[in-house]
């Protein structure tokens, strides 16, 4: 996979995650054209689009768009399950998962994320696993208030 | 000191946090631009404070800020402090906020390379994980051979979480250092084999992204894969594996073989769609890689094109979309099997999506035959009219042309109705494709000499129409149609029905409201047609009826003389001072018709595109000779900045004294060239005249490229105009002749196609295939001209790179670069020589030292840190 955006239906970006470096400009306009390209789609349209040379699959969750590009020979079934399986996650972690939950702990659903994947390809496949991971992460995470008082 | 420390926790208990920032955000919806510089003004106070913990308060801020479109590329050094923190939760902070903003070009990531490697080797799992998670996404090179070692030992960590994500980050170290691939193979294919599935199927994953990309060095792991395929049930690891295995599949057609029944398998009995999918196309992969001989491969494709029409017929719009795609691969190598399912394929055409349209278009691209053709375009017409103003009736309306125009109108066997669609055609408004339905029904009018009448009947009704004139203000409109209609006109005028009557429809007034290409073709042929008239009209002797049409040339030309465009006011003022002559003349009643038409002698044929090049030289012909005295004030000419002029500017030098003598010749070349090297407006010339100079006489001086001259000029076949004509008219004969069988079985279909009543007397004539073209099939180059693969490759490319043989063992000089563990105490000196005596190359070298200078500053700001702590 060679990156991932999330935004909301006013075209709001709520996550990106780059999987190939590309400088800040390139990214920007990157988003801008996909935003736009893939709001102008209908609902009844499938969910793959070719762009540029790449292949873009997106799936509508609630009022967020879930957009990822994957290259030619990568196949597209198996990105639309990667894309469920991460809502899945979320909704598992949040507990009902709704737009505002990532709007307000966008960090935590970037964790979540980097669990799932890495460079671009699924690093585990089962989803207790991450979860369990997860939390064992937020385990060591320390309230806030504690350590700004401590130091 | 202790009220100073009061003072501060509480102004840090006034810092917002993230949640505060956001909730701020969407609370200052209509002055947002400001509230975030607010913010970013607090963020950079907060930075400049010793306390890790506000510190990463304000990095995590910053990451938000940087979603939604700030740059905080500044900050850069404050992420790396915080991800120097000791503590989890900062830490992760760190290294989130570097891997959203960190790139190549971040001067300061030379400074994470030891906290890197100091987090990898931490206790703690998590800030290992943490730190290869954050490093997968900014890895440069220099990170990559520093810590490739240190990644490679993780690869046999303890626990499979480690192991997991170093495995999958190897991938991108390779990617960014190819160097490091062979040394750690080995490993890799021991994760393979690793208990834990994690980093097994993490390990399938990485090699199978390798393999695809350099197929070759990874044949010997096939066996290994087809274990694992045929032992593993988890879906994603099948994928992956499958899809592996397409991409070997070229190389080893054994290997195809053998894969195909466990594939079939594996698509009878999965209920999973994407692997389903994976299959089919893998399937196909396997099937276009291996020959056709085999017999039992017919079955297979049998089910995958099965497979594929069930795909298409499910009502979920993605799946239809999917089989499509794999059918038109099947479509390129057995086109037969797909199309008895022709029928579903239209009835996609029908679909509210237009991606699934625009699949199904392609798929009929390769799907007609002469049979077919008619019905299809039928259809296809039916969606252009329905699909008003949108970019898919243009879509259609390329595909129609292309489908009817390929391999030179091979499925093509009435012409009449091939026009008749494109005048169908011109009725479209607001496209963009005028030109293709014009540039048709040139190619059409001109090759197929039988269709001429009709056409020309047609073009002088398209003349005739008014609404084409009104869509004239728009570029490369519909209007572009008149032009071609003008010219088959005027060209073959002798087939008009009603020569006047055309003649007065293209010096209308309306017409100087198109553009001017255009107006420029009518005025040239209003001259054929007039020329055409006059002779009709001297023939039968009607004096008054010719000098009728002259005075109609003279009153209507003048307003073309007055149009704004070049050629046109050139073209009428030249044909009206002829007109005006012609009147004269017919005043005194001299015949003039046979004079005006041999202006328009001869016929125009196509001539093929390479046939200037072909052209061979006459005998006895020496090009290299001088032609012309040479001009002796050729020089100062030359200076001249005439930008508009270069062709002439080019020739002059190339004027040649007609006696060679040879140190004369010597010397006004060099200082001709020298003259031409100054002058910043003169076009070097291509190779060729410089190849000319080479063979002239003992010239030896000039540092040109040895290349033969009469490369391009010896030929077979060559397609000089007279010879096509011939050439032609054999074949149609022939063809004709063979046709005619056919032809009586194939008059009942016809009748089907969309053709006027009118039509159907002239049948005879058109159903012979227009001739092939003339084409040469060899084509020419110079000599020294180097096949044109190579230029396709991208240097940079990272895959290519990874192309590396990895069977052979491994040489010492490939260790990876390992760092010796240095005292902090210790003079400084002992450490440069170490370091020297291990590397190979100076670049490393160099980069060790800038490296570990950093590393010294870095560590002394952290000793005066942790100092600075203590104290407090």
């Amino acid at each position: 996979m060679q990156f991932m955006l999330l935004f909301s239906r006013q075209g709001k970006l709520r996550l990106q995650k780059w999987y190939v470096p590309l400088s800040d400009k390139e990214k920007k306009k990157i988003t801008r054209e996909l935003v736009q390209t893939v709001l102008a789609r209908k609902p009844k349209m499938c969910s793959f689009l070719e762009w540029r040379d790449l292949k873009i699959v997106y799936k509508r969750y609630a009022s967020l768009y879930f957009c990822c590009a994957i290259e030619d020979q990568d196949n597209e079934l198996i990105t639309l399950e990667i894309i469920h399986r991460y809502v899945e996650l979320l909704d598992k972690y949040f507990g009902s998962v709704c737009e505002l939950d990532i709007i307000f702990n966008f960090e935590k659903a970037y964790f979540i994320l980097d669990e799932f994947l890495l460079g671009g390809e699924v690093q585990e496949t089962s989803k207790k696993n991450v979860l369990k991971a997860i939390e064992q992460a937020d385990l060591l995470q320390e309230p806030w208030m504690h350590s700004v008082l401590r130091e | 000191m202790a009220l100073k420390m009061v003072k501060g926790s509480i102004d840090r208990m006034f810092d917002k946090n993230l949640q505060d920032l956001v909730r701020g955000i969407r609370n200052h919806k209509e002055d947002e631009a400001k509230y975030i510089s607010q913010c970013i003004d607090e963020i950079k106070q907060e930075l400049k404070q010793d306390n890790i913990a506000v510190k990463a308060n304000a990095v995590c801020k910053l990451t938000y800020l940087q979603m939604l479109g700030y740059d905080i590329s500044w900050a850069a050094f404050n992420i790396i402090e915080v991800m120097s923190a000791s503590k989890f939760t900062f830490k992760r902070i760190g290294y989130l906020a570097a891997s959203q903003s960190f790139h190549e070009g971040t001067d300061v990531i030379m400074l994470t390379t030891n906290q890197i490697r100091k987090d990898l080797s931490s206790p703690s799992q998590y800030d290992t994980g943490v730190a290869l998670t954050g490093l997968s996404c900014f890895v440069t090179p220099d990170l990559a051979r520093d810590l490739a070692n240190d990644i490679m030992t993780l690869m046999s960590h303890t626990k499979p979480y480690i192991r997991k994500k170093a495995v999958l980050i190897m991938y991108k170290v390779f990617l960014k250092y190819p160097e490091s691939l062979r040394p750690a193979f080995p490993r890799l294919k021991e994760k393979l084999e690793d208990p834990d599935p994690g980093v097994q199927s993490a390990a399938v994953n990485v090699i199978c992204e390798l393999a695809r990309r350099n197929p070759k060095n990874y044949l010997s792991l096939a066996p290994l894969f087809f274990k694992l395929m045929t032992s593993s049930t988890n879906n994603w690891v099948l994928i992956k594996i499958i899809k592996l295995f397409g991409a070997l599949t070229p190389l080893e057609p054994r290997l195809g073989k053998k894969l195909i029944e466990p594939l079939t398998n594996l698509i009878h009995s999965t209920s999973a769609m994407s692997l389903l999918y994976e299959c089919v196309n893998t399937v196909i992969a396997v099937l276009i890689s291996l020959s056709s001989g085999m017999p039992n491969h017919s079955a297979s494709i049998q089910l995958c094109v099965q497979k594929l029409r069930i795909l298409i017929e499910d009502s979920d719009q993605n799946l239809k979309y999917l089989g499509l795609l794999a059918m038109s691969k099947i479509l390129k190598t057995h086109p037969k099997s797909v199309q008895s399912h022709k029928d579903l394929i239209l009835q996609c055409l029908d679909d509210k999506d237009e991606s699934i349209r625009l699949r199904a278009l392609d798929l009929l691209y390769g799907m007609v035959s002469k049979k077919n053709l008619m019905e299809i375009v039928k259809k296809l017409m039916t969606h252009v009219d329905k699909a008003e103003g949108t970019t898919y009736r243009d879509e259609l309306l390329t595909k129609i042309i292309d489908i009817c125009s390929q391999s030179n109108y091979q499925y093509i066997t009435n012409f009449e109705w091939y026009i008749s669609i494109l005048v169908e055609l011109t009725r479209l408004e607001g496209t963009r494709h005028g030109h293709l339905i014009a540039a048709q029904m040139l190619d059409v009018a001109i090759r197929v000499k039988a269709i001429r009448k009709f056409a020309v009947s047609q073009m002088s009704a398209l003349l005739d129409s008014a609404h084409l004139l009104a869509s004239s203000t728009q570029r490369n409109g519909i209007c572009e149609v008149l032009y071609a209609a003008a010219w088959i006109c005027g060209e073959f005028s002798e087939h008009l029905q009603e020569p006047h009557h055309t003649l007065e429809a293209m010096l209308r007034p309306k017409v100087t409201t198109l553009p001017g290409h255009i107006q420029a073709v009518y005025v040239q042929n209003v001259v054929k047609l007039y020329a055409n008239i006059l002779q009709q009209k001297e023939q039968a002797g009607e004096a008054e009826g010719a000098q009728a049409v002259t005075q109609l040339m003279v009153d209507r030309l003048p307003q073309f003389v007055q149009s704004a465009d070049l050629e046109v006011q050139e073209r009428a003022s030249c044909i009206l001072q002829l007109v005006k002559h012609i009147q004269k003349l017919q005043a005194k009643d001299v015949p003039v018709a046979e004079e005006v038409s041999t202006l328009f002698a001869g016929e125009l044929n196509p001539v093929a595109p390479k046939a200037q090049k072909k052209v061979p030289v006459p005998e006895g012909l020496d090009l290299d000779a001088w032609i012309n005295e040479p001009l002796s004030d050729s020089e100062s000419e030359d200076e001249r900045p005439r930008a508009v002029f270069h062709e002439e500017e080019q020739r002059r030098p190339k004027h040649r004294p007609s006696e060679a003598d040879e140190e004369e010749l010597a010397r006004r070349r060099e200082a001709r060239k020298q003259e031409q090297a100054n002058n910043p407006f003169y076009i070097k010339s291509s190779p060729s005249p410089q190849k000319r100079y080479q063979d002239a006489p003992g010239v030896e001086h000039i540092p040109v490229v040895q290349i033969d001259l009469s490369v391009p000029l010896k030929v077979p076949g060559l397609p000089m105009s007279d010879q096509y004509v011939k050439l032609e008219e054999e074949r149609r004969h022939r063809q004709k002749l063979e046709k005619d069988k056919r032809r009586k079985k194939r008059k009942e279909k016809e009748k089907k196609g969309k053709r006027r009543h009118s039509s159907l007397p002239t049948e005879s004539d058109e159903d012979i295939a227009p001739a092939q073209q003339v084409d040469i099939v060899t084509e020419e180059m110079p000599e020294n001209a180097l096949p044109s693969d190579e230029d396709d490759k991208d240097p940079n490319d990272p895959y290519r790179a990874l192309d590396i043989d990895l069977d052979k063992p491994l040489a010492d000089s490939e260790k990876l670069p390992i760092q010796k563990h240095r005292n902090a105490e210790t003079s400084k000196s002992p450490e440069k020589d170490v370091p020297v005596v291990e590397k190979k190359s100076k670049k490393p070298k160099k980069k060790e030292k800038k490296h570990k200078e950093k590393e010294r500053d870095k560590e002394k700001k952290k000793q005066k840190e942790k100092k600075a702590e203590d104290l407090d």
